[in-house]
């Protein structure tokens, strides 16, 4: 019996080493690399079996005003605001330093039409070097007013526009603040997407005790970490029970049996966001202890554990 | 060109406490880290009981980030010193630690103070101004002046003589000036004691150096654009992570847009951010 159950997972295509991903908005590659030195983006140390980056939209943000972070039982509440360089600046200024990351690189994108998504995927696509994209659609449209993530019907319309662009993945990123999240995956899956990811965070917020008035400069944010785990553990469950598409899983992910428990409620990779914060190489560690996990169930192959938990 | 930064093991490691002690109002937390190069005043680890917090209410959850306030090269290591005020339950849970317990350490992260000449063109010597807790990367950068041979005087205000900690311990007597709020004296704030020295006359040559509540580092930072003379604050604010992943310690800057407190500083030049009340109410 070999000693080392393989992690190696196969998914949309992709070939990767591990099946921890970071969670979009959680790793920041090359701030890493600056601080920790090129170890930090080494084959072996690099704590992901794929790279998802941080969320980019067509135009530069600079986020939303402080204080963006509180923390709570088990968590925390972020009202970052999405700051990135816009697309051009992503293009020149990341896009070749993370197309140098020893795993599959995979974009998070977001726009406020379907016409604003087309461009950035159209223009990412030529630029080459990106294996998949990541739709993180928990952003209004600006012409319908909805949430795209929280009506089936904008998803779809996303999807309808968005597939013919290109050949690679398409990895719809599910929000959390819906009733049947299953509903939204399944119109994700006929709309053409390669695969789901959930949770992203919670609605929140939180009264600074001092003032009386909401901490966050944003007014409000979303809860991640342990405390959403359960919760993000039976959104996937219900999803991957819906869908036959890939479901990334994520949500409180902190060590190998939560790895695991994951796995078992049917998702086919599983993404570490906020524990990163507590450790920059948690996603090594949630590797390392899954392989424990494994080992001591006398499990093999993590294709044979998947979803069991579904009936 | 500020000081090359020394480079941080990847991940979180175990550190042994090795003592800890009350100083007036705060605790010393004394570590010994066997893996981490020596830091430089001004950066700070991110510091959290070990195995893991053990809080029954789920808080704390994350790592503090914490300043060094001393560190030394021993055979077995780098002995680090935090100086810790207990201001939540982060603060609490690692001020309760003694000596055989253990904390995971990231870091040294973070840029260090420079040089008075590379703050302010010419100059030769420092004034240093702490507030409160804020003192504690202040001592570290004293005693590395010290060492230089760089001639500094240092300003250090309390709320009262019961809420000072660390000061002879960490300072020595020498050259110190301490300024309580609550005391009859006058002047009665630290920053009363910088308009003085800023009203002298070789104050184009110094350097200013300042750690301490938002509004006292407002102040400074509004006094020395005043009086022309280049400052370097180190600022603190709310980090999960302390290595640029999670873009939550954001402090405006002049173009607009935020840095990230945790790899473009903690400490940043005067003008390089828009004010050190970020987050507060106006
Ligand atoms: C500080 C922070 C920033 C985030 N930024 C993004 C982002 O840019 N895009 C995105 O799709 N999700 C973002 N997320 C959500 C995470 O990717 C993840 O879905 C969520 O945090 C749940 O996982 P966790 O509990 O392991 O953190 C962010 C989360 C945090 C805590």
């Amino acid at each position: 019996m070999s000693d080392t159950p393989s992690l190696r997972t196969e998914f949309c295509g992709l070939e990767l080493g591990s099946p921890i991903l970071n969670g979009s908005g959680t790793f920041d590659a090359i701030a890493a690399r600056r601080v920790f030195g090129d170890e930090a983006v080494r084959v072996g140390s690099f704590p992901f079996g794929g790279y998802v980056s941080k969320t980019i939209t067509e135009e530069a943000r600079v986020g939303n005003p402080p204080f963006r972070t509180w923390e709570t039982p088990a968590g925390m509440i972020n009202s970052i605001g999405l700051p990135n360089l816009g697309l051009e600046g992503f293009l020149e200024a990341q896009l070749p330093e993370l197309r140098e990351l020893p795993v599959p690189l995979i974009v998070s994108v977001m726009a406020s039409d379907r016409d604003g998504f087309a461009r950035i995927i159209g223009r990412l696509s030529a630029a080459g070097g990106i294996d998949a994209f990541e739709l993180n659609v928990s952003c209004p449209n600006v012409h319908s007013g909805l949430i795209v993530g929280e009506r089936p019907e904008e998803t779809a319309g996303l999807l309808d526009r968005l597939r013919p662009l290109t050949e690679r993945p398409l990895i719809v990123k599910l929000t959390p603040n819906v009733a049947s999240p299953e509903l939204i995956a399944s119109a994700a899956e006929a709309g053409g997407a390669d695969a789901v990811s959930l949770v992203n965070t919670l609605k929140a917020t939180a009264i600074d005790p001092d003032s009386d008035r909401p901490w966050l400069g944003a007014g409000s944010g979303g809860l991640s970490g342990p405390a959403i785990r359960p919760i993000a553990l039976q959104q996937v469950r219900a999803v991957a029970a819906e869908v036959s598409i890939p479901v990334v899983g994520m949500g409180g992910v902190t060590d190998g049996q939560s790895a695991y428990d994951f796995i078992r409620a049917g998702a086919t990779v599983v993404a570490v966001g906020t524990e990163n914060f507590r450790d920059p190489l948690a996603g090594l560690g949630v590797m390392r202890g899954l392989e424990e996990v494994l080992r001591e169930k006398g499990v093999e192959d993590l294709g044979a554990i998947r979803g069991n938990t579904l009936s | 060109m500020p000081p090359e930064r020394p480079l941080p093991p990847l991940g979180r490691r175990l550190a042994p406490v090795t003592a800890s002690w009350a100083d007036g109002a705060y605790r010393v937390l004394e570590v010994s880290d066997e893996e981490g190069p020596e830091p430089l005043p001004g950066q700070f680890y991110m510091v959290t009981e070990a195995p893991d917090w053990e809080g029954s209410s789920g808080r704390p959850y994350l790592p503090r980030a914490i300043s060094f306030a001393a560190a030394e090269v021993r055979g077995d290591g780098v002995s680090l010193e935090f100086l810790l005020d207990e201001v939540g339950p982060g603060t609490r849970a690692l001020s309760a630690l003694t000596e055989g317990s253990q904390v995971w350490l990231t870091g040294p992260l973070g840029s260090p103070f420079s040089d008075p000449g590379e703050v302010t063109e010419g100059a030769l010597g420092a004034v240093i101004v702490g507030g409160g807790i804020g003192i504690a990367p202040l001592a570290a950068l004293r005693r590395s002046l010290v060492q230089k041979g760089i001639a500094s005087r240092t300003l250090l205000g309390f709320r009262e003589p019961a809420a000072a900690g660390g000061v002879d311990r960490l300072f020595g007597c020498e050259e110190v000036r301490v300024a309580y709020e609550s005391g009859d004296d006058s002047p009665a704030r630290v920053t009363d004691l910088l308009a003085r020295v800023l009203a002298g006359d070789s104050v184009g040559a110094t350097a200013v150096y300042s750690c301490g509540p938002p509004g006292m580092l407002e102040a400074v930072r509004q006094m020395c654009a005043g009086a022309d003379v280049g400052v370097e604050l180190a600022l603190e604010s709310p980090m999960a992570c302390g290595y640029g992943a999670c873009f939550g310690c954001a402090v405006p800057k002049p173009d607009g847009g935020f840095l990230r407190l945790c790899i473009d500083g903690p400490v940043v030049r005067g003008d390089a951010i828009t004010t050190a009340c970020a987050g507060e109410a106006p």
